[in-house]
């Protein structure tokens, strides 16, 4: 960190307010540790409830990131790369779920997707099968707000990335495909991770728009943050249990992930 | 969500306050004096925009003066409880009230929260003696019933006919939450009905699971009779009696609540409140 042994001293005033912002993130985790019903704790993480909805939740964000990065790599690339009329409003609207409100992502994907949705009620007629209430539904809306941290941070790397070394291996004869699987995605490989790491992160909290296009129901579509919010009015000791786990879960998973890989750049 | 009426309350309150708006311009200058140093024309843009938030919040803040009731209503009263505060408030010019619908259940966890209540409407006896238990509140006092019904979209596209089309697997069925009082009531009809539900969503709210069914996402739902008796969007099939106990309805004040507060409850339970939730589809007490 300190590679040329120069440390300016750090300006009170900065540290100040730095601490401010740290004890804004810190007193809350706090306050709800301080809460927390210590001696029920085993047989509250134990219960159905709890178990179905961390199964679930792992499930779901998973393949959220797995769909996202299938999809997301591809569609950051065209961003990137793309030279098309309307490329910045795409990005824009591709971006959209970040600033949105995931109520509203909720509601529009219900007005596309739903039974009675502009494409949900082709595909109800044709097969039958409806997304909202089902796995798939709390999936597509992960999908929904988590892909764009994914597209977002593959797409700068993209853009920063040297052409020089693509234009190489093409003089060389590698095919465009070849190229990407070759150069360009091991170039882009630690942005590529943080973005699934931040894809998935965004998945796993993720509420609103999964409680309002895939609904509430235990074991099918009650992910943890639902069962928080459902247990918050019948059961606060269980609403503490499961924030925990979700907490426990969540960090774990990104101090593992950035010591082994995500800041290794 | 429903709190956003509140903030909406709040927000109408900063409008009033335009005559300090002198005052705030003062304040600004002296602000614009202070960073003025800094050269910039932004801030000279931005801190007449702080001082204003920042007043406006502290108007917030301030506004208990201000005569107005604070009423903890259940969702299912949502209609009816809007009719009868626009009916007291032009019985009563000056007297604001400021409706805060949800679930019994949330409101009940806002309420044991601290939220500043005046006035509480509980779908649920049960959910009501455990406010009062936790002190504070006067004897409560019923005034309304209710029972369930069978909501399903216009046209009937599922052909329900009666409870038993609730253990259909296929059908896209939804109830309210456990803990919800229209929640618990559902489950008491599965019970009494010996009917072994495949239900597909648990709403947080009556109201939330009437807007689904509305919108044609769910084949049919179990809600209140007065959520369906005046709503065009949607269709009622009545419940056997049987099997559909009566639920009631209990109504509040606080310890240190005002006049207005008492005086709005009994203008729930008076002629004009009952003419009102009667109209709504419920039951007398």
């Amino acid at each position: 960190m300190n590679r040329n042994g120069v440390t300016p001293r750090a300006p009170w005033q900065l540290v100040g307010l730095a601490l401010v912002a740290a004890a804004l993130f810190v007193i809350p985790i706090v306050g709800l540790f301080s809460r927390a019903p210590w001696r029920r704790l085993p047989k509250l993480l134990a219960s159905d409830l709890v178990t179905d909805a961390l199964t679930l939740s792992l499930v779901t964000s998973i393949v959220a990131a797995a769909l996202a990065t299938v999809f997301g790599v591809p569609l950051a690339w065209l961003l990137a790369r793309g030279t098309f009329r309307g490329r910045g409003l795409l990005r824009a609207v591709v971006t959209l779920p970040m600033v949105l409100p995931p109520v509203v992502g909720g509601a529009a994907l219900l007005f596309a997707l739903g039974r009675r949705g502009i494409i949900g009620e082709t595909i109800d007629n044709l097969t039958g099968f409806v997304l909202p209430f089902s796995i798939w539904g709390v999936i597509i809306a992960n999908v929904f707000v988590a892909m764009p941290f994914l597209v977002i941070t593959v797409e700068s790397a993209l853009a920063n990335l040297d052409p020089g070394y693509e234009r190489a291996a093409s003089t060389l004869g590698a095919s465009p495909l070849r190229i990407f699987w070759r150069v360009t995605m091991p170039m882009i490989a630690p942005s590529l991770r943080a973005g699934i790491v931040l894809a998935w992160a965004r998945a796993l909290g993720e509420f609103g728009a999964t409680v309002t296009f895939a609904g509430n129901l235990q074991g099918r579509t009650q992910t943890l943050p639902l069962a928080v919010y459902v247990s918050l009015e019948s059961d606060r000791d269980s609403a503490i249990a499961i924030s925990m786990v979700l907490i426990v879960v969540s960090m774990t998973v990104l101090v593992v992930l950035r010591d082994r890989w995500w800041s290794r750049t | 969500m429903k709190n956003i009426e509140t903030a909406l309350v709040c927000f109408s309150e900063q409008n009033r306050l335009s005559r300090h708006e002198a005052t705030d311009r003062g304040a600004s200058v002296e602000f614009q004096h202070m960073t003025g140093r800094l050269n910039s024309a932004r801030w000279a843009l931005l801190a007449p925009v702080i001082v204003a938030a920042l007043s406006a919040l502290a108007a917030c803040a301030g506004q208990s003066d201000e005569r107005t009731v604070s009423v903890f209503a259940a969702a299912s009263l949502t209609n009816a409880f809007t009719d009868i505060a626009a009916a007291f408030e032009a019985e009563n010019p000056g007297t604001a009230v400021v409706l805060n619908l949800g679930s019994s259940s949330s409101l009940r966890e806002q309420i044991l929260s601290g939220a500043p209540a005046n006035v509480f409407a509980s779908a649920s006896d049960q959910i009501m003696a455990s406010v009062i238990k936790a002190g504070n509140a006067a004897t409560p006092r019923t005034f309304a019933t209710n029972r369930l019904a069978i909501a399903v979209p216009v046209g009937n596209p599922a052909a329900i006919t009666g409870i038993e089309d609730f253990a259909r697997p296929e059908l896209l069925l939804g109830v309210c939450a456990i803990g919800v009082p229209c929640g618990d009531l559902a489950r008491r009809v599965f019970e009494l009905a010996a009917v072994t539900a495949a239900i597909d969503t648990n709403e947080n709210d009556v109201q939330a699971l009437v807007t689904r069914i509305e919108a044609d996402e769910l084949d049919a739902g179990l809600v209140y009779q007065s959520d369906v008796a005046t709503n065009p969007r949607v269709e009622r099939i009545d419940l056997p009696d049987a099997i559909n106990p009566m639920t009631v309805y209990p109504i509040t004040t606080f310890d240190g609540s005002s006049v207005e507060a008492d005086a709005f409850v009994s203008f729930v339970i008076g002629p004009i409140g009952r003419r009102l939730l009667s109209e709504h589809g419920f039951g007398s007490p």
